[in-house]
């Protein structure tokens, strides 16, 4: 395969690529500054903060305008920073690799991410520890940009470890409220899940090709036996189900939302979650080597995608709404990344797309939350696209962005990924655009309890526009949630060719026959939700029904029942055993022994008079005894 | 000059007189002078040692030996005035506690 | 012994076979002698036969300081502390420890043979002295000085540290604190007249010593009226320690001359 051998030696970091490496030491050292210097930084800690993720964005966009302007040949540089470790013949690097893909996730993590840190200025506003809050999101910059930047697999689980915690830290940062601190503990368990998984696929890399390295391991794997690069693959899949919030990793991404809203925004839609695309797309080569992971990544996908959009279809939460949303939006980005060479491009492009519309549209979120005494309950809401125009506007782009509407973003990257189900497949072609038809559906209801309507606000509750640090943030990214799908539609394909090898194909602004059902089929959620929604009043309270459909989407899918009844119940059970075989097994026998021991001791302890001249006599009978015996065999 | 060896000869015999008299004697004050005894012996040793080997840092051992000593000294009868004043008494056997 | 000058007797070797014997007996009469006070000035004769030594083996320094700090200071410091402790009880003759002297006396030996042995093992040294060292900067004390505050410095200035934080030690291990008020007279005086009440103590004064014909000693003890000694005229000290006299031939002596000087006083009424 030709293709291969065009990315499997980036050239040796010059100029500006080594400026690389402080993309990720800026936030991380800021991030340290403001644990450590305490209070002394409340007063600017928050805008050094803020200052140390431009400061990456601003490296970012050099290093893109960079590559943007050389040959093609010369885009992907590799930065080799030192020598980690070696353990027998395996040494490990660190490195950064910044190619045509990790640049573009680079300039989103920091360009979103940036934007957020202003957005928080003024949403943690009157939050005394708001200092700690930018110090744990400058954190989550540095090694989720360690993540995308390494070259190896090794130096990206570091990274990958340390989104997780940066993600525990925020989703519990209002730890006082218990479902807070139980919600960052379950999405730090059910990550270490598919933690597991990126250990064992690291472990068998390092086994089977020697190297943790991106350049090694794709080089390998087509020499790989299609059963080793299955289990591999299988490996990868777990670990991306757990970072991404896949079936069945899922349930952690909807309790995820009791994080401050801008986390939602910049880490549980925009960037982290998208981790598990990335990690596939990385890991092309091997899954290319074997059709049965790829299976299992569409499979995952598509019942992902479906899952999410029901989600979405029942929740009151406005966060759990987006957070359905995000799941389905993830599905059709590993639906994309596990076609196969004619898909990575369009995961990697509607990832994009996506990371603006939907950070666009939770910092709305946060904003509408802002002004509603952060009530959450879209039934509280209603009539507020008079109250906060600029929300409501801004709100609106993310809006058609996500649901297809022609010429904005998500029209073109989501088209490209239900064009390409439909050349894999046309049963799950069907899935995809029905699940465009669901995600037309619920946003529509969002949009619809939010922002349309008779007002159902609850007493006391004066919403308002919120300040202007919040909105030129939703301004900009509400630009980007139209614009940048019109702008990277004939680009992308070809940029990111070399780094993941897909086929590009002819891509016209004109639909196909399959955009043409996408959009009918879009029309019409959009049409059933107005004719549910739309018309009648919304009850305040969620009404009671039978409707076995909407019960499990209210449930999520009774996600946390399967979790109890599969997991968590034997899990119990096992350690009740293992307790009670350690109470009355182990405990007893040392206990046991124990007293042998004491009864010995009681017997031997009589030698113990008391009488300071006794010891000193077994003493001196001690440095006799040596004496003579060091005398002895020095004889000998 | 005369052999050296009576020097270590006389060195051992204090050291071994000293050991005994910690062993057999009840007083503190005895017991604790018999320690400074078999201290002395080894300084004996020592300013022996230095003459024999003609350098002086045996006699510099010797000294600080007698400077821990004093320091020794003062705590060790810190000591012993102490339990004095709460047992009455300063026979090493009185202090027997060091027992189950 | 060298044999090349075997004929000849050095001071050195003449002061060693005097001051040598001194000093194991000084040893021996610190282990051997009951009473403390014996124990210590016998320790003093042995210190000073080292300190002796120690000028003949080309350590004058060390030879004062022997003698300055450790008879000087550290064996006053022990008498005082004696003083302060009561010398009242020699160490009784019975050994309470079973086999513990026999033991002792065991192992010493067993320590000196093994010292000898190791000694005789281990010891070689080249025909050298102590002198030419001496004379390298012009003295012993010059010499030491030298090693001391060159060398050893970082020694010499543990040395400081460690006898300060003794001394501080010593204090803070010898200072009393007070738990129960301190008695006032009026409270002693309430107290002897319960302890009078209760146990028929006498509240008065102690009786004096005895006064005899032939000693007035404080160890002799008074009579009662009734020719009984009272125990409570001598001090409890004097009588542990075995100063206290018998009475007995004292009265015998004492009524033999009033009985003389009654049959003079009669015989001169008679006249």
């Amino acid at each position: 395969m030709i293709l291969f051998e065009t990315i499997a030696e980036p050239v040796v970091a010059t100029g500006m690529f080594t400026w690389a490496w402080t993309m990720i030491a800026v936030p991380a050292v800021v991030a340290g500054v403001l644990l450590l210097a305490g209070k002394l930084s409340d007063a600017w800690g928050h805008l050094l903060a803020t200052a140390a993720v431009l400061w990456s964005f601003a490296i970012a966009v050099c290093l893109f305008g960079h590559q943007l302007f050389a040959d093609a040949g010369s885009r992907a540089v590799v930065a080799p920073l030192y020598s980690w470790f070696s353990v027998g013949e395996w040494s490990f690097e660190v490195g950064l690799l910044v190619d045509q893909l990790s640049i573009l996730f680079a300039m989103l993590i920091t360009g979103v991410g940036s934007l957020i840190h202003i957005y928080s200025i003024g949403y943690m506003a009157h939050d005394e520890r708001r200092r700690r809050f930018f110090a744990y999101l400058n954190l989550f910059i540095a090694a989720m940009l360690l993540l995308v930047l390494a070259n190896n697999y090794l130096v990206l689980f570091v990274g990958w470890e340390g989104v997780g915690l940066a993600s525990f830290l925020l989703i519990s940062f209002w730890q006082h409220k218990p479902s807070a601190a139980a919600a960052g503990t379950k999405a730090f368990v059910m990550n270490r899940v598919g933690d597991l998984g990126m250990l064992a696929a690291i472990a068998s890399m390092l086994a089977m090709f020697g190297s943790s390295s991106f350049t090694d391991v794709n080089a390998g794997a087509h020499g790989l036996a299609p059963q080793w690069a299955t289990m591999i693959g299988l490996f990868l899949l777990l670990a991306a189900c757990g970072k991404s919030a896949q079936v069945p990793l899922q349930a952690w991404l909807l309790d995820a939302m009791e994080g401050p809203t801008p986390v939602s925004a910049l880490i549980h839609a925009a960037t982290m979650v998208t981790a598990g695309v990335y990690l596939v797309v990385r890991s092309h080569a091997v899954f290319e080597t074997s059709p049965a992971a790829q299976l299992a990544v569409v499979v995952v996908a598509t019942v992902t995608l479906l899952a999410g959009a029901w989600i979405g279809t029942s929740q009151d939460d406005i966060k759990k709404v987006l957070a359905g949303s995000t799941m389905s939006q993830i599905g059709y980005m590993m639906l994309a990344a596990g076609i196969g060479p004619a898909g990575y491009a369009f995961a990697i492009f509607h990832l994009l797309t996506h990371g603006f519309f939907k950070a666009n549209m939770f910092l709305g979120a946060g904003s509408v939350m802002h002004g509603m005494n952060d009530d959450v309950n879209m039934r509280h809401y209603g009539a507020l696209s008079t109250a906060m125009k600029w929300t409501f506007g801004t709100f609106a782009m993310g809006y058609l962005a996500i649901i297809g509407f022609p010429l904005f973003a998500g029209y073109f990257s989501k088209d490209h990924i239900i064009e390409a189900a439909f050349a894999q497949n046309t049963f799950i072609g069907i899935c995809a655009l029905i699940g465009a038809g669901i995600t037309a559906f619920y946003m529509t209801r969002l949009m619809l309890m939010t922002f349309f309507g008779e007002k159902r606000w609850q007493p006391g509750v004066h919403p308002h526009e919120s300040p202007r640090v919040m909105t030129i943030p939703l301004v900009i990214l509400a630009v980007a949630s139209v614009v940048s799908g019109l702008v990277m539609n004939n680009w992308i394909q070809e940029w990111l060719e070399p780094a993941v090898g897909n086929h590009a194909h002819e891509v016209s602004l004109v639909p196909t026959p399959v955009g043409m059902a996408t959009m009918g089929i879009v029309a019409a959620g959009v049409v059933i939700s107005y004719l549910v929604f739309g018309r009648g009043s919304i009850p305040v309270k969620a009404p009671a029904t039978n409707n076995p459909i909407t019960l499990a989407g209210r449930n999520v899918l009774f996600g946390d029942q399967v979790n109890d009844a599969l997991f968590v119940t034997p899990a119990t059970a096992v350690a009740a055993a293992v307790d009670a075989t350690d109470a009355r097994g182990i405990d007893k026998a040392a206990d046991s022994s124990a007293d042998a021991f004491a009864g010995l001791s009681t017997q031997v302890r009589r030698l113990e008079t008391g009488y300071v001249r006794s010891y000193a006599l077994t003493m001196l009978g001690g440095v006799l005894f040596v004496g003579v015996v060091l005398i002895l065999s020095q004889l000998g | 000059m005369m052999n050296p060896e009576n020097y270590l000869i006389l060195s051992a015999l204090l050291f071994a007189i000293g050991a005994v008299g910690v062993l057999v004697r009840r007083n503190a004050l005895v017991a604790f002078m018999c320690v400074e005894l078999m201290l002395n012996a080894c300084n004996l040793a020592f300013v022996a040692g230095s003459h024999i080997t003609g350098v002086l840092d045996g006699q510099v051992v010797a000294f600080f030996v007698m400077v821990v000593a004093a320091a020794e000294v003062v705590v060790g009868l810190a000591i012993i005035v102490s339990i004095y004043k709460t047992r009455r008494s300063t026979s090493v056997d009185d202090a027997n506690l060091l027992k189950l | 012994m060298n044999t090349a000058l075997l004929p000849l007797v050095t001071g050195s070797e003449v002061t060693f076979w005097i001051v040598a014997p001194l000093a194991v007996l000084g040893a021996l009469g610190l282990v051997l002698s009951r009473r403390a006070v014996y124990a210590a000035l016998s320790m003093a004769v042995s210190m000073i036969a080292l300190a002796v030594l120690y000028a003949s083996l080309g350590a004058p320094f060390l030879a004062m300081t022997q003698i300055i700090v450790y008879t000087g200071a550290v064996m006053m410091m022990f008498l005082f502390v004696l003083m302060m402790v009561g010398i009242d009880t020699p160490d009784s003759a019975v050994e309470t420890l079973k086999a513990q002297r026999p033991l002792a006396v065991l192992m010493g030996v067993g320590l000196a043979a093994l010292l000898f042995f190791g000694i005789g093992g281990a010891v070689h040294y080249a025909p050298a002295t102590v002198i030419e060292a001496n004379a390298e900067f012009g003295g012993n004390v010059e010499g030491l000085a030298n090693l001391m505050f060159g060398r050893y410095v970082f020694v010499f200035e543990l040395a400081a540290a460690l006898l300060i934080v003794a001394a501080v030690g010593a204090m803070l291990l010898s200072h009393h604190q007070r738990v129960t008020p301190k008695l006032g007279q009026r409270e002693q005086a309430v107290e002897r007249m319960k302890a009078y009440a209760d146990a028929g103590e006498h509240p008065g004064t102690l009786p004096n010593s005895g006064v005899y014909a032939t000693t007035n000693a404080i160890g002799a003890p008074a009579l009662l009226p009734d020719g009984s000694i009272a125990e409570k005229s001598v001090s409890r000290t004097l009588v542990l320690r075995g100063a206290a006299v018998d009475p007995l031939p004292l009265t015998r002596l004492t009524s033999q001359t009033f009985a003389a000087i009654e049959a003079v006083t009669e015989d001169e009424a008679d006249e």
